[in-house]
């Protein structure tokens, strides 16, 4: 009885059920179309990055006819090329002075490159050769690093940066030194985590045994060790300090005028954003896809290095 | 008839001079919880080309002694509170981090548990050969170096060496690894050998294959080894002396085969016991009864009396003295007279 009711039901519902499922549309459908396409085409955030950031940066002398920072006041706040009283000679526009926009964001690209590579170079350079000296020794040495990523992670970036500013000017100096202070630390807190557990793979011990000296040790069996975080990490910090510099530079703190930082120029148009959209639009845009790729091709440099990473960073 | 009655087996194997000359050794760790003994008041001589068995439970100080005599103890926690190693006429507790980082990998070496892992992942095994070579001034040449580090391959029979130096670790089969890391250690023919639960990351087709590399390497180097196991098999295979420790201490030591037939302590016996032989009549596993001490928590008198069924009161009173079972045959116990197993 009961076992004829349960197949009785049971069948009822899937019968029910199964038409139902094939109507049902995942609200994620996007993302898992999106997710498989970067599976199809993994290379993809590297294109935009490369396309976006790095040929304007280092080709923008060539690229384009206009001065980024002089404008021809008599062709100011020009709209895109698809709209009324657009032309193609000013394919993205014109800002308040009459520039160009597309010759000031291929500047601005250069902008962000140049800070967001230094900073990071910086940054890691510090933070990993602290992070690997605090894990392998430990002691005193762990205690006061560690003492200090935490006095840095806690600092008020923005506070900070608006400080020194007002103190001594803005400056590309200021700026790649205040966002430094920062990433150094968070390349530390992971560089001294990882030494600590490479510390304890059999090679070290056997490395010991051998032997072989601390500095030695740090240098042919840590830090080559590391390079697959590091280089993982680094790509991603790029992207933290791109968006670091451009939030900075919209609140005046970062790269002085009439410099062409992606931020300044969203500050710029902030005022405006209603009538000419278009001079807080494309930067806006530019930051916003740079970023991502940034991002995601860390995901996938961090996949493509070495899947056992994939929960670490 | 046991064995014992007649003359030892490995009697003769022993008789070079003695390298390494271990005299009441204590090293401490001292934890958040308290301090942990150990190693507490180790003594022992190794000779030339022989090799001794230190047997025991997990926890038992074991491998802390393996790494006392290295001198790679845990820091900061680890403290030497005593005794001596003497090798070459140098005192390894006494001598400074610098002078010890010579002594290591150039007359004492160590082979530790997983060979496998042993290798870092991202240089070949010729550079890492080499690095091994070049580290305490072994050759003068890059050339030489070379030469050196294929000749080590040719030594532990890995073939096509040319090759093979060329290859990364994850390219090389785990036999192969753990040849490479043989070759390694013995790369200046160290006095010296201490191989640290050898087989215990390896599954047994490979074991045995490892433990006649390391009899090979003994037989032409004439270094003298220092096996650590908790499995009797492998000591027997390969030990001709046994010492078994219980918490930090030795209980027993004496030739191999005395040891496993004679057993003089009541914890060698029930080791013995727990472990299955493969010849003979089939018999019950027996365990022994309640766990190893705390090592910061020791009983008084004999470490083994809580756990031992013979333990009379002066057991668990007074600390046994070491007690003579035959010319090289020594066990730790009052009991050893009376040991309703033993066969005199």
């Amino acid at each position: 009885m009961i076992e004829d009711d349960r197949n009785g039901t049971g069948a009822a519902t899937t019968a029910v059920a199964e038409p139902q499922l094939q109507r049902v549309r995942s609200p994620l459908r996007g993302l898992v179309r999106f997710r498989r396409g970067m599976k199809r085409y993994p290379w993809l955030p590297v294109l935009i990055v490369v396309g976006l950031l790095i040929v304007p940066a280092i080709f923008a002398d060539f690229l384009t006819p206009h001065d980024p920072l002089r404008g021809v006041l008599g062709d100011r706040l020009r709209p895109p090329f698809w709209l009324e009283g657009g032309s193609s000679e000013y394919p993205l526009g014109t800002d308040k002075l009459g520039r160009d926009m597309l010759t000031r964001l291929m500047y601005g690209a250069r902008i962000s490159l140049v800070v967001g590579t230094i900073t990071v170079f910086v940054g890691a350079v510090i933070g990993s050769t602290l992070g690997m000296l605090a894990g392998y020794l430990g002691g005193v040495v762990d205690k006061v690093v560690t003492w200090l990523i935490d006095t840095f992670l806690s600092l008020p970036i923005v506070l900070l940066a608006l400080v020194i500013v007002a103190a001594i000017g803005p400056s590309f100096i200021t700026i790649i030194a205040i966002i430094s202070a920062t990433i150094w630390a968070i390349f530390a807190r992971v560089v001294r985590g990882e030494t600590l557990s490479i510390r304890e793979k059999d090679y070290v011990a056997r490395a010991k045994v051998a032997g072989v000296g601390s500095f030695r040790i740090i240098v042919r069996y840590v830090l080559p060790n590391l390079a697959n975080t590091l280089i993982v990490l680094a790509t991603l910090q790029v992207g933290v300090v791109i968006l670091g510099e451009a939030s900075l530079s919209f609140i005046g703190a970062g790269i002085p005028r009439p410099n062409p930082s992606w931020g300044v120029m969203v500050a710029d148009g902030r005022d405006n954003v209603l009538t000419q959209w278009w001079l807080t639009l494309f930067p806006g845009m530019a930051i916003l896809l740079v970023v991502m790729s940034l991002n995601l091709m860390g995901d996938w440099l961090r996949d493509f290095l070495d899947p056992k990473l994939r929960q670490q960073v | 008839m046991t064995r014992s009655d007649l003359p030892s087996e490995n009697g003769g194997r022993h008789g070079g001079d003695v390298v390494l000359q271990v005299i009441d050794l204590r090293m401490y760790l001292h934890t958040r919880w308290g301090v942990t003994k150990a190693v507490d008041g180790v003594t022992f001589d190794l000779h030339a080309g022989e090799t001794l068995g230190i047997v025991g439970e997990s926890g038992c100080g074991k491998s802390m002694l393996a790494l006392s005599l290295v001198r790679l103890t845990p820091e900061p926690a680890s403290r030497f509170e005593g005794g001596q190693v003497l090798l070459d006429g140098d005192d390894l507790v006494a001598l400074t981090d610098k002078k010890m980082r010579r002594i290591r990998g150039k007359k004492i070496s160590m082979i530790l548990q997983d060979p496998q892992q042993s290798l870092n992942p991202v240089f070949t095994i010729g550079n890492q050969l080499e690095e091994a070579i070049r580290i305490h001034g072994g050759a003068d040449s890059k050339e030489e170096t070379k030469q050196r580090a294929k000749a080590a391959l040719q030594e532990v029979h890995v073939p096509e060496p040319e090759r093979r130096l060329k290859n990364y670790p994850h390219e090389m089969s785990g036999g192969m690894k753990q040849r490479v890391v043989g070759a390694m250690a013995m790369v200046y023919k160290p006095t010296v050998l201490i191989a640290d639960e050898p087989t215990t990351a390896l599954d047994v087709t490979i074991q045995a294959q490892y433990l006649r590399l390391l009899r090979d390497l003994q037989r032409r180097t004439g270094v003298a080894m220092i096996v650590i196991s908790h499995d009797f098999g492998v000591i027997a295979e390969t030990c001709d002396r046994v010492a078994v420790m219980y918490a930090g201490k030795f209980v027993e030591q004496g030739p191999v085969a005395d040891v496993f037939d004679n057993p003089s302590h009541p914890y060698t016996k029930g080791l013995l016991d727990s472990h299955p032989r493969y010849v003979g009549t089939a018999r019950r596993l027996r365990s022994i009864e309640g766990a190893p001490p705390e090592l910061t928590n020791l009983p008084p008198g004999c470490r083994f009396s809580p756990r031992c069924g013979l333990a009379g009161p002066e057991c668990h009173e007074s600390e046994p003295e070491p007690r003579q079972v035959s010319a090289d045959h020594v066990t730790w116990c009052f009991k050893s007279e009376e040991l309703p197993w033993a066969s005199h």
